[in-house]
C-alpha cells in the first residue's frame, strides 16, 4: 500500500479549492480510509498488482513440477519448508493447493478485484463526469472488505494444514471433508470465509457502480453518449450484484456442511473406514450453484477488459469505434446468455443429459456476439492511423487471444466432443487464453492508458513495448502447446504423468510451457519497475496526453477531490469522434458543442445545434464552463 | 558460497540493466525535444513485428499440427468416439478457416493502416449490411455444429439397450474397483453403510442377485458388444476417463451415473496397430480427489467376445473368497447363495454348521 503515498508530490491538487470544500485530511483519511474514488481504485489497483504477482509465482512453482519433473527443488526449501518432501519434490497435496490457490487469486483477487475495482472505481465518475462515487463510504467499505477478503485468504498459507487445495471449483464432498485432503480442513474454512467477504465486498462495489452510472452522469451524458467503458462497468456490476449472492449461498451451505452437520451437498459417504451419517444430499447442486456464478464471473472478468480495450483501440486507430452500437447490444446479449449457459461445464458429472442438449444450444450462441466483438475490433482497425502505444499493444494482444481462445470454446460447448476435452489441458488452454490472458492483457492496457491519470506521469513507453513483446509471445508459448497436450487426453491438475503410458509423451513440450512461464513471469518484472519508477520519476503527462475525446482528460493533470475544479463540463456528443470529415484536428472532445464544429457536423447533428443552448437533449451550455 | 554468487551476479546484472534504461531514458528526452511527441519512431517496427509474428507463428502452429499429429492423436476404440472425433476434426477444420482468415486480416490491418504523418483515417463508424453479415453468417455455421452434436449427444446418452453388458465401476481415494454381475446378468444391490474393509462393494447380501457378484483388479470388456458402465463413488468425486474409448463421465457419491460405449478393437488389435506390444488401455480419474488423484489407474483389457465369456466363467464370486459373510445371508437364502456363489457343497456345509454351532449369526 506504500506507493499510495505518491500523492504527496508537491506539484499535484494545490489548485483546486475553488467551488467545492476541499479535504484537508490527515495521513488515514487522505490514503487509507479515504472515500476518494481515485485513492480507492490505486489501492485496488495496487492491491491487485500484488496478488497477480502472487499468483504468477505460485503459477511458476507447480509448472517446475510439470516442466522438470526430475529436478531437485530443495533450494525451494526455505521458502515453503515441509511443503517440499524429503526427496526435494514438491508434495504432491501441496500441488493441489498451488493450483487452487494459482485459480482462485487470478479470477477473483486480480481479475475481479485488481480489474473491475481498479477501472470501474476510477473511470466511472470521470468518464461520466461525476464528482465521486455515489457513496464513498460504500465504496470505501467495498475496498476494505477486500482487503480483509485477502488477508484471510494470504493467512492460510502459513498454517500447518496449508491452504484450500480442492481446486478452485472446491467441489464438494472432497471440500467438505476435512479427512478427504489437508487443505479441507481449516485452510478451507479460511477460503470460505475470505470468499464470504470478498462477495461483500463485490456486492458493495457493484451496487455503487450501477447507482452512479443510472444517476450521477453529467448534463448531456445521455446513455447513448456514454464511452463503451462505462457500458462495459455497467453490466459487469450487474452481472456480479446477480450472480455473486449465488456463490455466496453456495459458500454459506458449504459452512453448514463442514461445520454443522448439515447435508446439503453429502450423501452416502464411506471415507476413512467410516460411513458417514450424510444422506440425501448432492455434490451437483453445489456445481449448480457454483458455477451459476463461475460462468457469469468469466464475463464479469472479461467484459471490463472488453471496455477498456475498445476505449483504446478507437483512440489509437484515431477512428471510432466501428458499430458502437452493436458492441452495446453484442455486450448486453453476452450478459443475458451469460446466466443461461452454466451447465456447460457440467456436461459429463452425471446430469441430465437433457439439460445438456439445452445448454450446449445456449452456449454456442454466445459464440456470436463474441464474433461481432472480434469482427467490430478488427473493421475498427481497418484504414485506421495507427499508433502503436504500449496500451494499444496491450489491446492488439486482447483481441489475439479473445480469437484464438474463443474459438476453442466452439469445441468445449459442444456436449458431444467435450465428453474427450472436459478436464484435459485443453480446458486450460481455452479458459487461459480467452479469459485469463485476454483480461489479463486488457488489465495492462488500461494500466498504461490511464496511467497519466492516475499519477500525473507517463510509464516509460519502451519498457512498456519490452515487456508487451516478451508477455505477448509468453503466453502463447505457455498456453498454445497446451491445446496438443489436451488433445492427446492430459488430464488437468495431475503431479505427474508418469503412472500412465498414455500420457508419457510431451516431456519436451511441458518442459517449453514451463520455460515460457518463468519467461513471462520474469518480463512482468519490468513492468512493476516502469510502474513504480514512473511514479515518482516518469515524464510528466501532459492534460490529454492520447488526444482522446472522453472527459477524463478534461480533468487537471492530478485531479484533486471532486475531479474537476470548477463546474463538471457538459457533455455534447458521443465518445468518439475521432478524424471526423471537415474538423480541425483528429479528435473532438465530448465537451465541445456542435455549435462550434460547424465544419464537420453531420445533417442530424446540425439539427442538434438548438437544443444545445435550450434544456432539450438536457444539455445547457453554462457560462463559464470549459467551453 | 555459491548463492553469494550467485546474488552477487543477479544484483550487477540488475545495476546494468538499470543503467542501460538510465541512459536510453536521457536519449530519450533529449529526441522528444526535437521530434513531433506525437508517435514514436518504433511504431513501424511493432506493425513489421505484428507479421513476422503472424507468420512464425502460423508456420509452427501448422507445422507442428501435421508433422506431429501422431504425437497428440489418441487412436480410438470405440464406436461413438469415432463420431465425436469426426465432429472435433469438422470443427476444427471450420475453426481453423475462420481463424486463419480473421487473424491474418487483423495482422495485415495492423501493419497496412500503421500510422502515417499526415494521413486521416476513415471515419467509419457503422455499416448495417456488415454487421447483420456477420451476426448471421456464424450464427449458421453454429447452427450446424450445434444440431451435429445435438445428434452425436443425444445418440451416446441414450438408454443402453437391454442386453448390454453391465459392469460396475467404482471411485474411491485413491483407486478403481470394478463388479460384474456374475452369472444371472444383474447386480446385486449395494448400501454404503454395509462398506467395510473386506465388503468393499457394500455388498447387501440380503438380495440373492448380489452372491454371484464378482470383482475384478483389471477392467475387462468385450469388443462389439455394448457396455453399460455403471458408475458411483464412496467418498468424494472421480470421474471414469478412457482415452481411447472417448469416455468420461464423473463419479459421484450418492448419485450413480453411467455410460454406455461399444469398443471396437482388441488390445491384441491396438498392440499391432500401434506395433508397440507393451500397449495397454487405462482407466484414468479426471475429477480432483485428492493427493493420489494422479496415480489413479487401472488397467483395461479389450477381449474378444468369447475371451470375455470364458474370463468370466473363471472368475470367483465376491461370496465364495469372502464365506464369512456367509453369516449375514438371511438364513433362508443361504442354501441358495452357496449354490450362486459356487462354493463347493462341502465347504458350504462346513461352514454353516460352524456357524450353528458357534451360536452366531443366525437370524
Amino acid at each position: 500500500m506504500a506507493t499510495t503515498h505518491t500523492h504527496t508530490n508537491i506539484d499535484t491538487h494545490h489548485h483546486d479549492d475553488h467551488d467545492h470544500e476541499h479535504h484537508e485530511g490527515n495521513f488515514w483519511t487522505n490514503y487509507i480510509f479515504c472515500q476518494d474514488h481515485k485513492v480507492i481504485a490505486k489501492q485496488f489497483l495496487i492491491t491487485g498488482i500484488f496478488w497477480a504477482l502472487f499468483g504468477g509465482i505460485l503459477s511458476v512453482i507447480f509448472r517446475l513440477q510439470l516442466g522438470f519433473p526430475e529436478m531437485s527443488l530443495e533450494w525451494l526449501r526455505p521458502l515453503l519448508g515441509g511443503w517440499i518432501t524429503p526427496e526435494g519434490k514438491i508434495d504432491a497435496e501441496f500441488y493441489l493447493a498451488l493450483v487452487t490457490m494459482h485459480g482462485t487469486i487470478m479470477v477473483f483477487f486480480v481479475l475481479t478485484a485488481g480489474l473491475s475495482g481498479t477501472f470501474s472505481n476510477f473511470l466511472i465518475p470521470l468518464q461520466i463526469g461525476a464528482r465521486d462515487m455515489a457513496s464513498g463510504f460504500m465504496n470505501m467499505l467495498s475496498y476494505w472488505f477486500f482487503f480483509l477478503s485477502s488477508v484471510v485468504m494470504l493467512s492460510s498459507f502459513f498454517i500447518e494444514t496449508g491452504p484450500a487445495s480442492g481446486g478452485w471449483t472446491v467441489y464438494p464432498p472432497l471440500s467438505a471433508l476435512p479427512q478427504a485432503m489437508h487443505g479441507s480442513g481449516l485452510g478451507m474454512t479460511l477460503w470460505l470465509v475470505a470468499m464470504a467477504l470478498f462477495i461483500v465486498s463485490s456486492l458493495l462495489g457493484g451496487i455503487n457502480y450501477i447507482t452512479t452510472i443510472i444517476n450521477m452522469r453529467t448534463r448531456g451524458m445521455s446513455f447513448t453518449r456514454m464511452p463503451l467503458t462505462i457500458w462495459a462497468f455497467f453490466f459487469t456490476a450487474i452481472i456480479g450484484v446477480l450472480s455473486f449472492p449465488v456463490l455466496f449461498a453456495a459458500a454459506l451451505l458449504l459452512i453448514f456442511d463442514r461445520s454443522f452437520g448439515t447435508s446439503f451437498f453429502l450423501s452416502d459417504i464411506y471415507i476413512g473406514g467410516e460411513a458417514l451419517a450424510n444422506v440425501g444430499g448432492s455434490p451437483i447442486l453445489f456445481q449448480h450453484l457454483f458455477w451459476f456464478l463461475g460462468h457469469p464471473e468469466v464475463y464479469i472478468v472479461l467484459l471490463p477488459a472488453l471496455g477498456i480495450s475498445s476505449e483504446i483501440i478507437a483512440t489509437n486507430s484515431r477512428k471510432p469505434i466501428f458499430g458502437y452500437k452493436a458492441m452495446i447490444g453484442s455486450m448486453l446479449f453476452i450478459a443475458i446468455l451469460s446466466f443461461i449457459v452454466w451447465a456447460h461445464h457440467m456436461f459429463v458429472t452425471g446430469m441430465n443429459p437433457f439439460l445438456g442438449s439445452i445448454f450446449m444450444l445456449l452456449t454456442l450462441i454466445i459464440a456470436v456476439p463474441s464474433a461481432v466483438k472480434i469482427f467490430n475490433y478488427v473493421t475498427t482497425l481497418w484504414k485506421g492511423n495507427i499508433r502503436f502505444t504500449s496500451a494499444m499493444l496491450f489491446s492488439i494482444g486482447l483481441v489475439s487471444f479473445f480469437l484464438t481462445g474463443g474459438i476453442t470454446g466452439i469445441f468445449l460447448g459442444n456436449s458431444a466432443i467435450d465428453i474427450q476435452l472436459h478436464d484435459t489441458y485443453f480446458v486450460v488452454a481455452h479458459f487461459h487464453l480467452v479469459m485469463g490472458s485476454a483480461s489479463f492483457f486488457g488489465m495492462m492496457a488500461g494500466v498504461y492508458h490511464w496511467f497519466p491519470k492516475f499519477f500525473g506521469r507517463m510509464m516509460n513507453e519502451k519498457l512498456g513495448y519490452v515487456h508487451f513483446w516478451l508477455t505477448f509471445v509468453g503466453v502463447y508459448m505457455v498456453f498454445f502447446p497446451m491445446h496438443y497436450i489436451g488433445i492427446a487426453g492430459f488430464p488437468r491438475r495431475y503431479y505427474s504423468w508418469t503412472n500412465f503410458e498414455t500420457f508419457e509423451g510431451f516431456t519436451d513440450l511441458n518442459t517449453l510451457v514451463s520455460v515460457a512461464a518463468i519467461l513471462t513471469l520474469s518480463a512482468q518484472f519490468i513492468f512493476l519497475f516502469n510502474f513504480f519508477y514512473s511514479i515518482y520519476r516518469g515524464r510528466k503527462a501532459s492534460a490529454n496526453p492520447w488526444k482522446s475525446t472522453t472527459l477524463e482528460w478534461t480533468t487537471p493533470r492530478n485531479p484533486g477531490h471532486g475531479n474537476w475544479p470548477g463546474e463538471i463540463p457538459a457533455v455534447y456528443r458521443w465518445p468518439y469522434d475521432y478524424s471526423k470529415p471537415g474538423a480541425k484536428d483528429d479528435f473532438i472532445p465530448q465537451t465541445i458543442p456542435f455549435s462550434e464544429t460547424q465544419e464537420s457536423n453531420l445533417p442530424h447533428e446540425n439539427e442538434l445545434i438548438k437544443l444545445e443552448t435550450s434544456n432539450g437533449d438536457g444539455a445547457i451550455v453554462v457560462e463559464g464552463s470549459k467551453h | 558460497m555459491t548463492t553469494l554468487i550467485v546474488i552477487l551476479g543477479v544484483a550487477l546484472v540488475l545495476v546494468i540493466l538499470y543503467l542501460i534504461f538510465k541512459i536510453s531514458n536521457l536519449v530519450s528526452i533529449a529526441r522528444a525535444k526535437t521530434s513531433v511527441d506525437d508517435v514514436d519512431s518504433s511504431n513501424g517496427i511493432h506493425a513489421l513485428l505484428f507479421i513476422i509474428f503472424m507468420v512464425v507463428g502460423f508456420t509452427g502452429f501448422f507445422w507442428y499440427s501435421f508433422a506431429h499429429f501422431n504425437s497428440y492423436t489418441l487412436p480410438i476404440a470405440s464406436e461413438h468416439g469415432a463420431w465425436t472425433d469426426t465432429l472435433f476434426w469438422i470443427t476444427m477444420g471450420v475453426t481453423v478457416v475462420a481463424f486463419t482468415i480473421i487473424s491474418i486480416i487483423k495482422f495485415v490491418f495492423i501493419y497496412q493502416y500503421q500510422y502515417k504523418e499526415g494521413r486521416k483515417a476513415k471515419f467509419y463508424p457503422d455499416n448495417h449490411f456488415l454487421e447483420l453479415t456477420w451476426t448471421i453468417v456464424p450464427a449458421l455455421v453454429l447452427t450446424v455444429l450445434v444440431f451435429t452434436g445435438l445428434k452425436a449427444w443425444n445418440d451416446i446418452t441414450s438408454p443402453a439397450s437391454e442386453n448390454a453388458e453391465v459392469i460396475e465401476v467404482i471411485g474411491q481415494q485413491f483407486a478403481w474397483t470394478v463388479r460384474y454381475p456374475g452369472k444371472d446378468n444383474t447386480l446385486g444391490d449395494v448400501h454404503y453403510q454395509k462398506i467395510d474393509a473386506i465388503n468393499e462393494f457394500g455388498l447387501d447380501l440380503t438380495d440373492n442377485k448380489s452372491f454371484d457378484d464378482f470383482k475384478s483388479l483389471e477392467l475387462h470388456i468385450p469388443k462389439g458388444k455394448e457396455v453399460l458402465l455403471k458408475i458411483r463413488a464412496k467418498d468424494v468425486l472421480h470421474s471414469v476417463f478412457l482415452p481411447h474409448f472417448r469416455v468420461k463421465m464423473d463419479a459421484v457419491p450418492g448419485m450413480p451415473t453411467q455410460f454406455k460405449f461399444i469398443a471396437t478393437k482388441t488390445t491384441a488389435e491396438m498392440r499391432d496397430e500401434l506395433s508397440n506390444p507393451e500397449f495397454n488401455y487405462e482407466l484414468a480419474c479426471t475429477e480432483i480427489c485428492g493427493k493420489g488423484h494422479f496415480s489413479m489407474k487401472m488397467n483395461v483389457v479389450v477381449d474378444t467376445p468369447e475371451d470375455f465369456e470364458k474370463w468370466k466363467a473363471e472368475q470367483e464370486s465376491w461370496l465364495k473368497q469372502n464365506p464369512d459373510y456367509l453369516k449375514n445371508v438371511p438364513a433362508g437364502l443361504r442354501e441358495s447363495a452357496i449354490l450362486k456363489a459356487g462354493i463347493p457343497e462341502e465347504a458350504g456345509v462346513t461352514y454353516l454348521e460352524g456357524v450353528k454351532a458357534a451360536g452366531v449369526g443366525l437370524n
